[in-house]
């Protein structure tokens, strides 16, 4: 079978970013990994963005415990109005998640990823950890496994890591600098000590770094994480992506940090700013020379279960799955059917051109999509969580980042909320970008703002492609001359 | 001479996992000590193993009932005082 998700038309190349038409064509795309590589991750969301649109993955939060402090993270558990990793509703034992796997890649065929990512570090949970992985690997064998780490324990956990068909290592690597790590790492457990400032930095990373190399010695695919904190190591991070890259990581992911005071984390109590998208987008940028860049990461909870952006946990509850009844050889069977669709569309999507039919000197134009996934434009303005944006230019459409609001514009029934107000400056601020807002639909009112504020909204493509809609709306701004001169107002990266 | 652990708990299970003594068990809404088995470690290790790995301030207290890990300790975000 040709998986040729991640590895199309090199016509699109262009000096930076991911070409979102397979994430495939860019310097910074995953074209150059070796053919398995790319077999693995074809149908891996978090890797790929095209995959992204249609495969879902899981987290089952079976790791309670830590063996680091970070400044950015709070050990309380059971918020559920907060989405972001360290995060759960419900820690599982092993028995529970692996039914709850089970249940959800029942009734979500399209499910291909299950990982394990906390709340706490995973390797600092060896036993409930692996014993999960031995158990999905037995009675689950269609089901790709991934693990994130701080890095503390990988060294003594590769072992057992090759032991269970784990193909993808998630480590957080922040700094390769103690003097850095002792800004982010208030203390770490170590050889039955707590221990603080550069000593804990200079283990923690001596010990990521060790990690990485064993794993890649053995084979397994490694991808690095790192927090953007600005002020604090947004200036080192491309010498990180260097050397992981070096090291033979595959995949680079720059997120953003997220410091809210109410979060009770260091970060968010003492002031320290998150970056800004535009931010976000020049360090991965700058980064990209050296490294494949991942730009369409979501942050999820420990728990999150979904395509990336939803969260159907909700639906997945211990009460709720107790009382599933799962026939999973039935539930195999249909999971290889729909995997195949999903991996024969992105084929044949993958062999069409996207090269717009515009002069070379064309400005590039950034728009805004709302969609449910697919690949569609498939979503009300008014129900988005999120929006993706991308970039026309003449050398193609690439996919440039994700912007998320606080809660959608209406939250269902027909009242737009009483602050319907204040969510549209929250609209029209996080998309101060872009120039074009392509949706299923869009309502009068938000209409009217969004074009005062100059984006364009757009309702006429619903249901088409993304990509094709947006390369459409390009070739008609330029046959109507908006595309020669660069608008002052155009943020570039 | 046996540690505590209080409400501050949030049930991360690391304590336990990391007790010489097996003395740490869940409870309904916390972990619990059990006073006849915890030595504080003073036979197996140079710091008590609880409190070197417990994330949460205050939540494990000694003898005295003093919090091994105050306020400020582990965090660094030193609680306001009233003026
Ligand atoms: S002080 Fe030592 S023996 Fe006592 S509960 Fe803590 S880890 Fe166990
Ligand atoms: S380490 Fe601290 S917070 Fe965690 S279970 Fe033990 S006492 Fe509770």
């Amino acid at each position: 079978m040709k998986l040729p998700v991640l590895d199309n038309d090199t016509s699109l190349a262009t000096s930076e970013g991911c070409q979102s038409s397979g994430c495939g064509s860019s310097d910074d795309s995953l074209t150059h990994l070796p053919e398995e590589i790319r077999n693995k991750v074809a149908n891996h969301p978090c890797f790929s963005e095209k995959a992204h649109h249609y495969f879902a993955r899981m987290h089952v939060a079976v790791a309670p415990a830590c063996n680091i402090q970070c400044n950015y993270c709070n050990r309380k558990y059971d918020c559920s109005n907060e989405s972001r990793p360290g995060v759960v509703s419900e820690v599982l034992t092993p028995a529970q998640a692996v039914k709850k796997v089970k249940a959800v890649a029942a009734e979500i065929p399209q499910m291909s990823v299950l990982g394990i990512a906390g709340p706490g570090d995973p390797l600092a949970n060896p036993q409930k950890t692996f014993e999960t992985f031995r158990r999905l690997s037995d009675e689950a064998p269609d089901i790709k496994l991934c693990v994130s780490t701080n890095g503390l324990n990988l060294p003594a956990s590769v072992e057992e890591i090759c032991k269970h068909n784990i193909d993808h290592v998630t480590i957080t690597i922040n700094c390769l600098d103690p003097k850095i790590g002792a800004k982010i790492y208030p203390w770490i457990y170590w050889d039955h000590r707590r221990i603080r400032g550069e000593e804990a930095a200079a283990i923690l990373i001596e010990q990521q770094q060790k990690g990485l190399e064993m794993l890649v010695e053995r084979g397994v695919l490694v991808k690095v994480n790192s927090v953007l904190i600005p002020g604090v190591n947004d200036q080192h991070l491309k010498e990180v992506s260097r050397v992981v890259k070096e090291k033979g990581a595959f995949l680079h992911n720059v997120m953003p940090l997220i410091a809210e005071a109410e979060h009770g984390t260091y970060y968010g109590l003492t002031g320290q700013r998150e970056p800004t998208a535009a931010e976000v987008e020049e360090i991965q940028n700058s980064c990209s020379g050296d490294m494949n860049m991942m730009r369409h990461c979501r942050q999820c909870r420990a728990d999150a279960v979904g395509l990336l952006g939803e969260d159907r946990g909700e639906e997945f509850t211990l009460d709720k799955i107790e009382a599933m009844e799962i026939d999973y050889p039935a539930a195999m069977e249909k999971r290889a059917q729909v995997h195949q669709e999903i991996l024969e569309k992105l084929d044949a999507d993958s062999g069409a051109a996207v090269q717009p039919q515009v002069p070379a000197a064309s400005r590039p134009v950034r728009m805004a999509v709302a969609t449910k996934g697919q690949g569609l434009i498939n979503q009300h303005f008014g129900h988005a969580r999120e929006f993706l944006v991308y970039e026309a230019s003449p050398e193609g459409v690439r996919f440039v980042n994700h912007r998320t609001l606080p809660r959608p514009y209406c939250e269902g029934g027909d009242t737009c909320g009483e602050d319907a107000e204040s969510l549209m400056a929250i609209v029209i601020r996080e998309l101060q970008d872009c120039e074009v807002l392509l949706a299923s639909r869009v309502g009068f009112e938000p209409w009217s703002a969004l074009e005062e504020a100059g984006i364009q909204p757009n309702g006429e493509h619903a249901l088409e492609g993304i990509e094709e809609a947006i390369l459409a709306v390009y070739q008609k701004m330029q046959a109507e001359g908006q595309l020669q001169a660069k608008q002052p107002s155009l943020q570039t990266a | 001479m046996a540690y505590q652990i209080v409400d501050k708990c949030v049930n991360c299970t690391a304590c336990e996992m990391v007790c010489p003594n097996d003395a740490i068990s869940a409870d309904v809404n916390q972990f619990n000590i059990d006073p006849l088995l915890c030595t504080e470690c003073a036979e197996a290790f140079a710091d008590p193993q609880c409190t070197s790995i417990c994330p949460v301030e205050g939540a494990i207290l000694d003898e005295l009932g003093e919090a091994v890990n105050p306020p400020g300790s582990l965090t660094g975000i030193i609680p306001l005082v009233a003026a």
